[in-house]
């Protein structure tokens, strides 16, 4: 393999809060080739923060610092906002936690679409609707024609979920940062979407950043995966070697998780108390 | 059904002209924990927006423990029958804390020990009181559901209407909120019509499951049919496997 997509080192998301400053994100390290990586942990860890601060989108008063941070030999920190945003979307896309949170409210989901597209490309109008629909056919949106003329409050959960994911896949960036792109998603649906990503990144090498809460996915559709805890990261994995992971957190996880043949009375939680490293947030 | 919690009779939904939900009839008892799992666009929200009144375009009949529902939002209806959003940040107010989101309940239904009730759901949902004072933008998206889970529990209802409760929340939190539902209806006999499409969280917490796909409901069947794979319907069949299930024949 070439040189990585993405390298991170010591990277630190600081927020102040009535308590003085706190990292959420603890000096991190990782690199990404053209590969399938995996977030995993908590809620609250930093999965999130960490997705964001790779395309410089925290927010004040939030601060990010790192010693390295460079995509495809740019050196992230340095860039212009100017600079960010033509890579935003562009080169880098990122599938947000909160959908409908991100999408244009007073929009269409056609004309979002087609914007994302033609920020990158001129098309036509003709040949522009008409790759808005393949689009919305491809991550599996019945009645595209119908789904194109509604605002994001008109579709479902999962629907917006898919909007989001067409957006942020129509351009073919480099690198893809999707932080629960699925959630809402129908196993069936989701596998099927999770498909058409996992086609780009073998069909066009693109980088992917997968962030889930959800074990099973991340290994099945994932080639390493990292595992973080209140900021750091614990373990690193293959991920066809996620189930013989061996620090006690990941174990914590994966016992957390029901079965569908469940006749438990009460769910294992984690035990914080035997391996948090301090108050976390 | 006389000790119905909920009772939906030939209940149809459209938005505008607009049909989403066609024909639906169930019926969830008192003290029942009952799923909604299906495609996603299925309408399964919607349901649960017409039991709440926020999805006024309706006919058929909607029962909430044996009183018929009207067509618009009624405070009273709300002390018994509260919802927990599918979309964590639509649902929690940008400029209100934590504490002001659940207090606010409270103060608007005349109830007092404000702050000690609210110590105490954050307690009970795994939140720490450092979280208290915070808005919902300085919070993770796992912080946040259990913010709107928390809210919702504040008025003690009898039944909840939950919109993937759990979607959001990584397995440890899930396991937590999962017990604390389980739990709560134990205790108070709570009951819960709960859309989720994480079949195995269904096999945990419900007792039965309806399973819906374009705007109707194509099978309802126990858990124990679940648990074993012998689910009837093609749709069901295909979602049970895509889970990982083993199929038994129906
Ligand atoms: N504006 C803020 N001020 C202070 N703390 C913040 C702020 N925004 C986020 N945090 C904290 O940063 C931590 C990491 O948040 P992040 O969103 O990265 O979590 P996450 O791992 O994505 O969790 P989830 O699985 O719940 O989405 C959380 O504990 C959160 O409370
Ligand atoms: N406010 C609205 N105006 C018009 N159509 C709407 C509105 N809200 C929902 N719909 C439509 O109703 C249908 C059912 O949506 P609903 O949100 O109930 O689905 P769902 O089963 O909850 O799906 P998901 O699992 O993706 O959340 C969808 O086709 C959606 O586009
Ligand atoms: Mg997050
Ligand atoms: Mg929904």
């Amino acid at each position: 393999m070439s040189a990585p997509l993405l390298e991170i080192e010591n990277l630190t998301v600081t927020f102040p809060t009535s308590r003085g400053p706190v990292d959420v994100v603890k000096g991190i390290s990782f690199s990404l080739g053209r590969e399938r990586l995996g977030i995993v942990g908590e809620s609250g860890s930093g999965k999130s923060m960490t997705g964001r601060s790779i395309l410089r989108l925290i927010r004040k008063p939030g601060r990010v610092t790192a010693d390295r941070m460079t995509f495809d030999g740019i050196d992230l920190l340095s860039q212009s906002e100017r600079q960010m945003r033509e890579l935003r979307g562009a080169r880098i896309s990122m599938v947000m936690q909160d959908p409908k949170f991100s999408l244009n409210p007073v929009m269409t989901i056609g004309e979002q679409i087609g914007e994302a597209l033609l920020t990158h490309k001129k098309l036509p109008r003709s040949e522009l609707k008409a790759r808005v629909l393949s689009m919305l056919e491809a991550v599996r949106i019945n009645e595209p024609e119908r789904v194109a003329n509604l605002y994001p409050h008109e579709v479902s959960g999962g629907m917006g979920q898919r909007v989001m994911i067409a957006m942020m896949l129509i351009p073919e960036p480099d690198l893809l940062i999707a932080d629960e792109p699925t959630s809402a998603l129908d196993v069936s649906v989701q596998a099927q979407v999770l498909d058409i990503i996992d086609d780009l990144v073998t069909g066009k090498g693109m980088g992917l950043i997968l962030i889930s809460h959800d074990l099973n996915l991340v290994s099945r559709y994932c080639d390493r995966i990292l595992v973080m805890n209140s900021g750091e990261i614990v373990e690193t994995c293959k991920a066809s070697d996620l189930n013989q992971a061996t620090h006690p957190y990941t174990r914590g996880l994966l016992a957390a998780m029901p079965r569908m043949d469940e006749n438990r009375d009460e769910l294992p939680v984690l035990d914080r108390s035997t391996w948090t490293t301090g108050a976390g947030t | 059904m006389k000790n119905a919690a909920i009772h939906l009779e030939n209940l149809s939904i459209s938005y505008g002209k607009t049909p989403v939900v066609f024909d639906v009839d169930f019926w969830v008892a008192e003290g029942e924990s009952f799923a909604l799992v299906g495609e996603s666009g299925s309408g399964k929200s919607t349901i649960l927006k017409a039991i709440s009144g926020l999805a006024p375009d309706w006919t058929g009949k909607i029962s909430v423990l044996g009183k018929p529902r009207g067509h618009a939002p009624d405070r009273e209806f709300a002390k018994v029958c509260q919802m927990v959003f599918q979309d964590p940040y639509g649902s929690l107010h940008p400029r209100k804390t934590v504490d002001d989101c659940l207090a606010e309940p409270l103060a608007v239904h005349g109830i007092g020990g404000r702050d000690t009730r609210v110590k105490d759901m954050l307690d009970a949902v795994g939140l720490d009181q450092r979280f208290r004072f915070r808005f919902p933008h300085q919070l993770s998206g796992g912080q946040r559901q259990r913010v709107a889970i928390a809210r919702a529990l504040m008025l003690e209802p009898r039944v909840m209407l939950l919109d993937e409760p759990t979607s959001a929340l990584d397995v440890s939190v899930q396991a937590e909120i999962l017990n604390l539902l389980k739990k709560l209806r134990r205790e108070q006999g709570l009951t819960y019509l709960m859309v989720t499409h994480n079949l195995p969280v269904v096999s945990f917490l419900c007792d039965r499951m309806a399973v819906m796909r374009h705007g109707r409901v194509v099978e309802i069947a126990e858990v124990d049919a679940l648990k074993t794979g012998r689910l009837s319907d093609s749709y069901s069949r295909e979602l049970y496997a895509a889970s990982g299930g083993t199929l038994q024949p129906a």
